[in-house]
């Protein structure tokens, strides 16, 4: 049997706004996956650390207070630096439209903004997930 | 609380009309779905008549405007003697761009400024702090020292306007900073008039800006109600806040069972600090949500007053009326707008508006149709409050007190809400009170079972959210959305560095040991504040003064 997909998701920066992390934890946990959540407040240092640690598949990050164009990248950069490139990294939140050509040149696989199902980015991860 | 005879004609009339016309239309034309609920998930019965409210006492529980338990409102006239406060909630960039935008806003006939802060500062970091990086000015104005405040209010007058500060964790330094502006304007304490957040419970349960643990956290609150009851009088020493815990996706009813029950542990605290309960409770407020269910909504807001009026007289034995009224700030639902046709934003927002009016609220924030995508620009803004306006002026629905009250349904709801949210602050003071049932995780997963529900419904389409899930159409891009100076930072950074050049660090030094040391005992720490801010000490380096003493406070991570 294949071994189910590993998630963490996180919250990077100093924004409190968990629903939609929450929702799409909960959403991908129901949808057969094995979910880690951060909780609030991590460093991208932190969230790579457990990202290596847990050994996960994807991170899923979100961000609703508008310092996605920092972090985002960041995340990426330290995964590169650490060899850990073949994890790939999806994000949601408050995105403006304008800001997400850049976020997918840094290396953002998919961005998912309000009004997204969490079927599509079940979907999404169970059709890109290098296994 | 009907005529015993004619209520018996009523039932009879009921079981026949059930019987022959409803019959009849249902198997002509079926109801277009099984079961019909409200915005919370609960189920609305097809028809309600005086059998619904048969069991309520008019007297006991609706009662007259101004009159326990204040169902019908806290003052007699209502909106016919003062209309609420229209406070926006503004703030970005740096003091010098905010204070633009609150001028702006008095200009367009806003009544009370409400000041939004970035990440950084609500949390207690100066601009320069590695965690800021990306963060400030983003969500809200930078503040980090007096040198900032003095900006962000510059021109505008302290004794007449009232203002609102979204500050929790640091709300003393906050509060410190605008006391000592005023000062600086020749504005004395006793004349300020505003209303600081400083709610933590609703922090840890959902809102995220905490610093310190609890019970160092609820010592500064104590502080600050006693400070405020004898120098700040007319202050409004915390805004126990349901807004948040709406967003993050409770239902109306865990609303307010949830927001009461975080009052009543701020009660128990400050009676546990040695202070009379009547000598600060009447400065306690509280800030509702309004989403789109208005009927819901109104019920939610006079069951809120109504339970709120029978706790602090019997629970807390409160002697002065002004310590039972329920007093709030209402904000549109923010988690309701749509990224999708945004437009459509301005209608949810009027009918939201509409609620919060009906409900009886004191001052009203209206949301921006842009803000499911950006903070709102300026053109945004004033359509937002134009529709207060519009409410205000030609609606009609001010010129009588709370018009709704006798509706066999609105009534029917009241009491549905007031019971169901006492049976939460049951089960909550069986858990050992609000912080003990947040530390255990209760309240969160509550509120994330009730959200998850919501977002299944939505995904399945038994909830539809026009333009999202339902009358779709392709859209181009929103054009012209604000974008805040991603330089922020560096000028922030900047500003710190000559301030640091310039102030009397000695005496920075001094008052910042004073204050460690009043943190260690157990003497009111809002003067050593004052004293502090007033060297211009910055908003860090208080904090963490305090974080030194208090230590931090580790959420517990649930899904």
């Amino acid at each position: 049997m294949d071994k189910p997909i590993r998630v963490l998701v996180a919250k990077p920066g100093l924004d409190g706004h968990d629903r939609g992390a929450k929702m799409i934890a909960r959403a991908l946990r129901d949808a057969g996956m094995e979910v880690i959540y951060t909780g609030l407040r991590q460093t991208p240092e932190q969230i790579v650390a457990a990202a290596i640690q847990e050994d996960v598949d994807i991170i899923g990050m979100s961000i609703l207070s508008g310092a996605h164009n920092h972090l985002f990248p960041k995340v990426i950069g330290l995964l590169k630096e650490q060899d850990a490139e073949d994890i790939m990294v999806i994000a949601g939140g408050v995105i403006p439209e304008d800001d997400i050509p850049a976020l997918k040149e840094a290396g953002v696989a998919a961005i998912f903004t309000p009004g997204a199902l969490t079927t599509e980015i079940v979907q999404f991860i169970r059709d890109n997930v290098k296994r | 609380m009907f005529d015993k005879e004619k209520f018996e004609q009523l039932k009879e009339a009921r079981k026949n009309w059930e019987e022959k016309d409803l019959n009849k239309s249902l198997s002509r034309s079926p109801e277009r779905k099984e079961e019909f609920k409200t915005g919370s998930g609960d189920i609305v019965e097809r028809l309600y008549t005086p059998e619904d409210i048969d069991d309520l006492d008019y007297m006991e529980e609706i009662g007259l405007p101004g009159q326990y338990p204040y169902t019908r409102g806290y003052q007699p006239t209502m909106y016919r003697g003062r209309l609420w406060t229209m406070r926006m909630y503004a703030g970005f960039s740096t003091a010098e761009e905010s204070n633009k935008r609150y001028k702006f806003l008095v200009d367009q006939g806003s009544t009370g400024l409400s000041v939004a802060f970035d990440l950084p500062t609500q949390i207690g970091y100066d601009s320069d702090h590695p965690l800021a990086e990306g963060e400030v000015g983003k969500v809200g104005v930078a503040i980090d020292s007096l040198a900032d405040m003095e900006i962000l209010f510059d021109g505008i007058n302290l004794e007449k306007v009232s203002t609102s500060m979204t500050i929790n964790s640091p709300a003393s330094v906050l509060l410190a900073m605008y006391i000592a502006v005023a000062d600086k304007q020749g504005v004395s304490p006793e004349k300020l008039r505003g209303t600081i957040q400083n709610d933590i419970l609703k922090e840890y349960i959902a809102r995220g800006t905490y610093i310190y643990p609890t019970e160092e956290s609820m010592r500064l609150i104590t502080d600050i109600f006693e400070y405020c009851s004898k120098n700040v009088p007319q202050w409004n020493t915390i805004s126990i806040s349901g807004y948040h815990i709406r967003e993050a996706g409770s239902t109306a009813a865990q609303e307010v069972g949830f927001t009461l029950a975080d009052g009543i542990a701020y009660v128990e605290a400050a009676i546990k600090a040695g202070l009379d309960v009547d000598s600060f409770a009447p400065r306690l407020s509280f800030f509702f949500n309004a989403h789109n269910d208005l009927l819901e909504e109104v019920a939610k807001y006079r069951a809120a007053r109504r339970l709120w009026a029978k706790i602090m007289k019997e629970r807390f034995g409160a002697k002065k009326p002004q310590s039972m009224m329920l007093k709030f700030h209402t904000q549109t639902g923010g988690s309701t707008l749509t990224a999708q046709q945004p437009d459509n934003n301005i209608v949810r927002v009027a009918i939201q508006t509409l609620a919060a009016v009906l409900g009886g609220t004191q001052s009203l924030h209206t949301n921006s149709k842009d803000e499911a995508l950006a903070l709102p620009t300026e053109d945004s803004v004033r359509i937002a409050l134009r529709t207060q306006q519009i409410v205000a002026h030609e609606s009609g629905v001010t010129n009588t007190v709370d018009p709704l009250a006798g509706s066999y349904y609105v009534e029917a709801k009241t009491k549905e809400i007031e019971d169901k949210a006492m049976e939460y602050i049951t089960k909550i003071d069986e858990l050992g009170g609000a912080p003990r049932a947040i530390d255990a995780g209760y309240i969160q997963k509550e509120i994330t079972d009730a959200a998850y529900k919501y977002q299944m419904d939505v995904e399945k389409g038994d909830v539809v959210v026009v333009g999202m899930n339902k009358f779709k159409v392709t859209e181009k891009a929103p054009q012209g959305l604000l974008k805040v100076d991603p330089m922020v930072g560096e000028m922030q950074k900047k500003k710190l560095v000559e301030l640091k050049e310039k102030r009397d660090n000695q005496a920075v030094t001094e008052k910042l040991t004073a204050l460690k040391k009043a943190c260690e005992g157990t003497e009111n720490v809002m003067p050593y504040i004052v004293e502090a801010v007033r060297e211009y000490a910055t908003l860090g380096e208080i904090c963490d003064v305090m974080r030194e003493v208090f230590g931090e406070y580790e959420q517990s991570v649930m899904l």
